[in-house]
């Protein structure tokens, strides 16, 4: 956001310097400000420093690296990790994959228009949609009585929990459970970024004599793929710290890091206290480096492609 | 019909199932409540059950308890450094987008564990548990509410609006109060609009400091307990995203924003 709209205001010897009168003293600026960094300081930042510093320390208090070495070592929460990131991964493909694709079905795909407006709409809800009724919609649809399960029985006569060994409760059930509102939020980020694609460089291809696979492979798909690239990664991270679905879905029963934080908080399962907050430290860690890309990616690929 | 068309219309059906069988499954099944045919008993039995209303406003509560909190705090916040304090921009930026690295379940964690023992001890009465929930609403929606109103502060001249209003006399309060809110009612509304919908179905924080208190552990609960019940409240559930998600596009006027919300 620019202060461009501003700068008539503004006297052009001091170019940004704001002629709003000066209060009296400094001071008094920085209390205007100061209800807001304190509440962040108290709600975000000290919680966050407390987990920090806890990671650092064994049960006694005294400085440690074991429970950041642990995190590698120890099966339970590797093993909680590893889940973690596998389904975030497998969600992140399959919906940044069908979401293009439906995207592009509707944008540059020759869909009539209502379909846009329609996927648009209810891309809108079911991102919206709550993370509780999301699992009890998949429960009736893959679980052991649900219709989908009832429905494949009946036309190939195969079950999927006992010929299939498919479980709603492991890891392909949550990922197809994300996918409700991964799919919906690749569709709704990746449509403008579609639209965005500006008609003269098809134009400029076309008179040049390329096809339309040339022009998608050698223009468009470059220009988008720093976009969809980001996108993916803010799936990775959405479903990276989801617990609520999870935990409606499976009862707490699979390991993934979110669930096992969610553990260590009702009691201290990992029996060390630092172990937790290490567990806890190492999953902002990933969504930091996570976003970090992401934003990264978002402002490399908004050059291309501005409104 | 080119082929392209075709393969169009093969990936909107794919999506299109996956979308909607989910909801048709849970929709017809919540018609079976009863043995002898389909019924809406098991919705009659949602609405009569008296904790649906009182989980229900009091997520709501906590939602508009939220909202006035964070107008409280981050209008005049982002009203200020827009004018005085630029040279915070780059920090509050940076402190507004942390709710997106701290996952919900770990922010909780940690309120607990500051919060919990000595020497604060909030949570032991009612009131301090509900306010550190409020707390831990204020930071995940911060994202939210922060961008809102400063794309709203940039959509209007904050600046000349102040100076003329200075020069008319007014004070800070009366500029914040007569002259900016006003202003910012609809990034304000859309905001709290996203607010209302991150934490009106919210589960991770409200389990862990209210209990089934809140809306969204009240419907996991009945999910472990009774079947036709949790269909029925699926599909309530949607209709409401649907009127949420309706209320904010209306209230945006068409911008859609990609920040996912909580899960």
């Amino acid at each position: 956001m620019s202060n461009n709209t501003d700068t008539t205001l503004v006297d052009n010897n001091r170019k940004g310097v704001p002629l709003v009168r000066p209060s009296r003293s400094r001071w008094k600026d920085w209390i205007a400000v100061a209800p807001f960094f304190l509440a962040v300081l108290l709600l975000l930042i000290v919680p966050s420093l407390y987990l920090f510093f806890g990671s650092f320390q064994d049960p006694l208090g005294n400085f440690t690296l074991s429970n950041i070495r642990s995190l590698f070592s120890d099966p339970l929460i590797a093993q909680a990790y590893a889940n973690s990131i596998r389904i975030s991964i497998v969600t992140a493909l399959v919906a940044g994959v069908l979401g293009f694709l439906m995207a592009y079905a509707v944008t540059v795909g020759g869909l009539p228009r209502g379909v846009r407006s329609v996927l648009i709409t209810f891309s809108g809800v079911a991102s919206n949609y709550g993370a509780v009724p999301l699992a009890f919609l998949f429960i009736n649809t893959l679980g052991r009585t649900g219709m989908m399960t009832a429905f494949i029985s009946l036309i190939f006569s195969l079950n999927l929990y006992d010929d299939l060994s498919f479980n709603l409760y492991s890891f392909w059930g949550v990922s197809i459970t994300y996918l409700y509102f991964q799919l919906p939020l690749m569709i709704l980020i990746t449509i403008p970024v579609l639209e965005g694609l500006r008609k003269e460089w098809r134009e400029a291809c076309e008179s040049l004599g390329a096809s339309h696979f040339t022009y998608w492979l050698r223009v468009a798909f470059p220009i988008l793929l720093p976009s969809l690239l980001g996108t993916m990664l803010l799936l990775f991270g959405n479903s990276f710290g989801a617990y609520a679905t999870a935990y409606a879905l499976t009862g707490g029963l699979i390991n993934l890091a979110t669930i096992l934080i969610g553990q260590q908080i009702y009691g201290d399962v990992l029996h060390n206290v630092g172990l937790g907050y290490a567990l806890a430290v190492g999953m902002v860690v990933i969504m930091a480096v996570t976003m970090a890309i992401y934003y990264f990616l978002r402002r490399y690929s908004e050059r291309w492609l501005q409104k | 019909m080119k082929p392209n068309r075709i393969w169009s219309w093969i990936w909107i059906i794919i999506g299109g199932l996956y979308f909607i069988i989910p909801l048709i499954a849970t929709f017809l099944f919540s018609l079976q409540a009863k043995k002898s045919g389909p019924s809406l008993i098991a919705y009659q039995r949602v609405f009569n059950d008296p904790n649906f209303f009182k989980t229900f406003f009091f997520s709501l509560e906590m939602a508009i308890l939220t909202i006035l909190v964070s107008m409280l705090l981050v209008v005049p916040a982002a009203y200020w450094i827009r004018i005085k304090l630029p040279q915070l921009r780059v920090t509050t930026e940076f402190i507004t987008m942390m709710p997106f690295v701290i996952p919900a379940i770990v922010l909780v964690f940690g309120l607990i564990r500051v919060y919990s023992g000595p020497p604060f001890y909030v949570t032991n009465s009612q009131a301090g548990t509900n306010a550190l929930l409020i707390g831990a609403y204020f930071i995940i929606t911060l994202p939210y509410m922060y961008r809102s109103v400063d794309n709203g502060l940039a959509s209007i001249n904050v600046r000349a609006l102040t100076e003329a209003a200075q020069s008319l006399g007014a004070g800070w309060g009366r500029i914040l109060i007569r002259i900016i809110f006003p202003n910012l009612r609809t990034a304000i509304l859309s905001g709290a609009l996203l607010t209302v919908t991150a934490v009106i179905g919210e589960y991770a924080i409200a389990a862990f400091l209210v209990g089934i208190k809140a809306f969204g552990p009240y419907m996991n609960l009945l999910g472990g307990n009774r079947t036709y019940e949790s269909m029925a409240l699926a599909i309530i559930s949607f209709f409401l995203a649907w009127g949420l998600t309706g209320l904010i596009q209306f209230a945006s006027r068409g911008r859609t924003d990609s920040i996912p919300s909580v899960k």
